[in-house]
């Protein structure tokens, strides 16, 4: 049984020619994911403009009204829709993953560059179709991003004309979009590493954007099927859902149907969801937190099985979503004991980054400025996920400002801290130019208390059984005027954020043009993505042979070496020639 | 075995018993000892099954939950033949093609390993022409249905859900077996062509898994809708 080096084994690559099928129709992983990277940010910022709208009413109801209660009502679903689906799913996993797979497992590209290249142009295809409910009667969807039925389809609720049919094709497009990708990545991992590179070896990246697909492949399935069931009562008149219900002072022709069975469904996507797009996050702060404190990472194959157990356990925490929703009560016990659990291998993660950090040498750039936020960030937001996850405490907070605060910060900054810390970390390999370093200093910093100041405050408002999704809190006796003036406060906060991104951009683009030269390799990391021959990779990422591994990610500071790394493909003897 | 086994570069020895096989899952270069294709193919199931689940996990609680009296299947699904009343007679030929397609498939990728172009060519055909004949024995009973009154919203029987988890689930599903005929079709002209003369025939087998597992899909579809 010996293994046979397939490694060479020549993988058939296209061979662009024109600048079409370069930079288009290109089927080279690192360019779909520049693609799917700048689609994303793009829809981002579409969603961030509706948020910072939404604030600017909230905070200032009485001099300004710049939307009206549907419209806010539309806005609030499609910013969080757009915020978890079409910017952190598709960035994450088809921006990151696309780039960093097949350089960090030393692969030429994708198994099946092909359909990678399809995946992008199919996403392209629903982010036009969501986009497109901005534009037809009635306008986007307004039944929030959980889109419970009944509501979301019964006319009163914005968007109910033409709005909810957009966002559930929409959604439908984006998972066979996600589903292109995603098996390419899952098989990519698995089968096409190169020689040396055990799965034990991988980049924790790796791990967690491997996991997160795995995810997501076996979590999409069931926001699939409840897409369809709801598309199908909206237009078929079928009762999936929809109870008898009167509306508007008519009996409506459904009946019969489960609006918590569409709960279920949503939710067994929803909170797997949430992994998705938090495991990522996970793999890639602790590579930065590694490469940027020269320390290897603290407890890696803890780590590894951290990220496998809680992709495992995800799947059977969905409930803790519906405490409130009438489900049979004994549930609320089981879910919550699970969720309780999952908070063990996610704690076992944050005492690992900390004990990383712990006495190593580091160095406080821009990438390590976004990890180490992600750290405080993420500690506060999974502390109030174990106050939410319990029943009781849950039941006066659910559908507060509290559960607001807390998904906005563990799944709002959180990850997109780690996102803005991994494009400076990755920038200089993907375009060969390093960025302004004091620029992305002060960006981090508004960015980082900006955000602070936006969210601790909500957790306040939610104690005080602020509800989440109102349009106006004025004249509400148990709201007091100090809660008001918070709200203004918030909304001055989120202005300035939203603000501070404009560093980012020029920061980026003036950089990519007039940056100086970064090298291939500036941080001294020791993963095979610095390590190729040439800086940006071209097409093929490797030279005529792939690189051997001979040792795991995270070889830093190792005493006795000559340099504080030593490259994942740097053969032994050259290391131990060095030392001596 | 006798052999010393080298695994990797480093020229360690493999080890043996339950670490042996964790190396060897998480060994370099390839975790299953498979085609690409074939790798993806089983993942992708792995997804489906989730989304069949779905549905088949909707239509149970549906059913359990809605208040009026589910129509009775063996009623329902019944076809007078030459004068007599037979339950679940269409269903049962219909399962009887499935199955004798799969036994076709699976001859077919016995014959694509031994390089026999013109058999395994004809034996996908073969297999594809059971399936077109399920899908066409589908649109029958749908046909049969609609002209009985059953709509995805309603119908004169009972529940109204019971046409709306039918139509769907059983148009999920013949889906597959469209779609499934068509990629059969292409395989069987490429195979003819002599595509896979040098690459090998593994693209035979991967369509095998995928009808075998549309297949399976249908165990389930035929013993929760016209059993239960
Ligand atoms: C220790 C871990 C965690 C626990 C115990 C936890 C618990 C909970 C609970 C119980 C709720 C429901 C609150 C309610 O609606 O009343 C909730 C909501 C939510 N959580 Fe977490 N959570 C954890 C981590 C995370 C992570 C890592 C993310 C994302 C990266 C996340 C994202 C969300 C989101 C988006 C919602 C709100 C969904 C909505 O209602 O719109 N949570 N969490
Ligand atoms: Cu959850």
């Amino acid at each position: 049984m010996t293994y046979v080096a397939l490694a060479d084994r020549g993988q058939e690559l296209s061979h662009p020619k024109s600048f079409i099928t370069k930079y288009i129709w290109s089927q080279d992983h690192k360019v779909i994911a520049i693609q799917y990277g700048l689609i994303a940010i793009a829809v981002g910022l579409v969603a961030l403009g509706l948020s910072v709208t939404m604030r600017v009413q909230l905070g200032f109801p009485e001099s300004v009204s710049i939307i009206d209660p549907s419209e806010y009502m539309q806005f609030v679903t499609m910013h969080g829709m757009i915020m978890v689906i079409y910017l952190l799913t598709a960035l994450l996993l088809g921006g990151f993953g696309n780039y960093l797979i097949p350089l960090m497992v030393g692969a030429r590209d994708m198994v099946f560059p092909y359909m990678n290249m399809l995946s992008v142009w199919v996403y392209l295809v629903s982010v036009i179709i969501l986009m497109a409910s901005f534009f037809v009667t009635g306008g986007p969807t307004g039944a929030g991003w959980t889109l419970y039925p009944p509501q979301a389809i019964l006319f009163g609720t914005p968007g109910a004309e033409w709005g909810i049919i957009l966002m559930l094709v929409s959604l439908a497009v984006f998972i066979v979009a996600f589903t292109m990708g995603g098996l390419n990545y899952v098989t990519t991992v698995l089968q096409a590493r190169t020689r040396g590179m055990t799965m034990m070896r991988m980049p924790l990246s790796v791990w967690g954007i491997f996991t997160a697909t795995i995810l997501g492949l076996l979590a999409f399935p069931a926001l699939l099927v409840s897409a369809i069931m709801m598309l199908l009562d909206r237009l078929l008149g079928t009762s999936f859902f929809m109870p008898a219900i009167v509306h508007m002072g008519e009996q409506t022709a459904y009946g019969g149907g489960s609006p918590v069975l569409f709960q279920h469904l949503f939710w067994f996507f929803g909170h797997p969801e949430v992994y998705i797009v938090a495991l990522p996050a996970f793999g890639i702060v602790s590579d930065l937190l590694s490469v940027h404190a020269r320390k290897n990472i603290f407890g890696y194959r803890m780590m590894v099985w951290a990220i496998v157990g809680i992709g495992g356990l995800s799947f059977i925490v969905w409930a803790h979503h519906m405490y409130v929703s009438g489900m049979n009560p004994y549930f609320g016990f089981f879910f919550a004991t699970t969720t309780l659990i999952i908070a063990v291998p996610t704690a076992i993660k944050v005492y690992n980054w900390v004990l990383t950090l712990w006495q190593g040498n580091i160095h406080l750039t821009v990438p390590m400025l976004f990890a180490i936020g992600f750290i405080f960030t993420f500690i506060h937001g999974g502390l109030t996920g174990i106050f939410l996850g319990n029943v009781v405490v849950d039941l006066p907070l659910s559908d507060t400002y509290f559960v607001v605060a807390h998904f906005l910060m563990v799944m709002g900054v959180s990850p997109i801290l780690v996102v803005f810390g991994a494009i400076y970390h990755w920038f200089p390999k993907v375009t060969g130019k390093m960025f302004n370093s004091t620029l992305g200093k002060f960006h981090f910093w508004f960015t980082f208390l900006g955000t602070y100041s936006i969210y601790l405050p909500m957790h306040y408002l939610g104690f005080l059984g602020v509800p989440r999704r109102y349009y106006a809190y004025e004249g509400i006796d148990f709201i007091p005027e100090s809660a008001l003036a918070m709200n203004t406060g918030i909304t001055v906060a989120a202005i300035f954020v939203a603000a501070t991104q404009i560093l980012f951009f020029v920061n980026m683009i003036w950089s990519l043009f007039k940056g100086k030269p970064a090298g291939p390799n500036p941080w001294n990391a020791t993963t095979l993505e610095w390590q190729t021959p040439q800086t940006p990779p071209i097409h093929g990422n490797w030279g005529p042979e792939l690189p051997q591994v001979y040792r795991w990610a995270y070889e830093y500071s190792v005493p006795g070496a000559d340099k504080d790394f030593t490259p994942q493909n740097e053969p032994p003897a050259d290391v131990e020639v060095a030392a001596s | 075995m006798t052999e010393t086994v080298i695994a990797n570069p480093a020229g360690t020895l493999l080890a043996e018993g339950l670490p042996g096989i964790v190396e060897d899952w998480s060994a370099d270069k390839q975790t299953f000892q498979v085609h690409w294709g074939k790798a993806m193919m089983w993942i992708f199931l792995l997804s489906d099954t989730f989304i069949f689940s779905c549905f088949l996990t909707s239509y149970m609680s549906v059913r359990a939950t809605t208040t009026v009296p589910w129509p009775n299947p063996s009623e329902v699904f019944a076809l007078t033949l030459f004068g007599q009343h037979m339950p679940l007679i269409l269903i049962a030929i219909m399962t009887f093609i499935r199955i004798s397609s799969r036994g076709t498939m699976a001859m077919a990728v016995n014959f694509g390993y031994r390089k026999d172009r013109k058999t395994t060519a004809l034996l996908i055909l073969a297999t594809a022409a059971f399936g077109a004949s399920f899908v066409g024995m589908q649109a029958f009973e749908w046909t049969k249905l609609i002209e009985e009154g059953v709509r995805p919203w309603g119908n004169p029987m009972g529940a109204a859900q019971f046409g709306s988890c039918f139509f769907m689930i059983t148009g999920f599903h013949g889906a597959h077996v469209s779609i499934g005929v068509i990629y059969l079709c292409t395989v069987a002209f490429k195979v003819y062509r002599g595509d896979f003369e040098k690459s090998g025939y593994a693209a035979v087998e991967i369509a095998g898994l995928y009808w075998h597992f549309v297949d399976l899909v249908w165990v389930f579809i035929f013993a929760l809708f016209y059993l239960w």
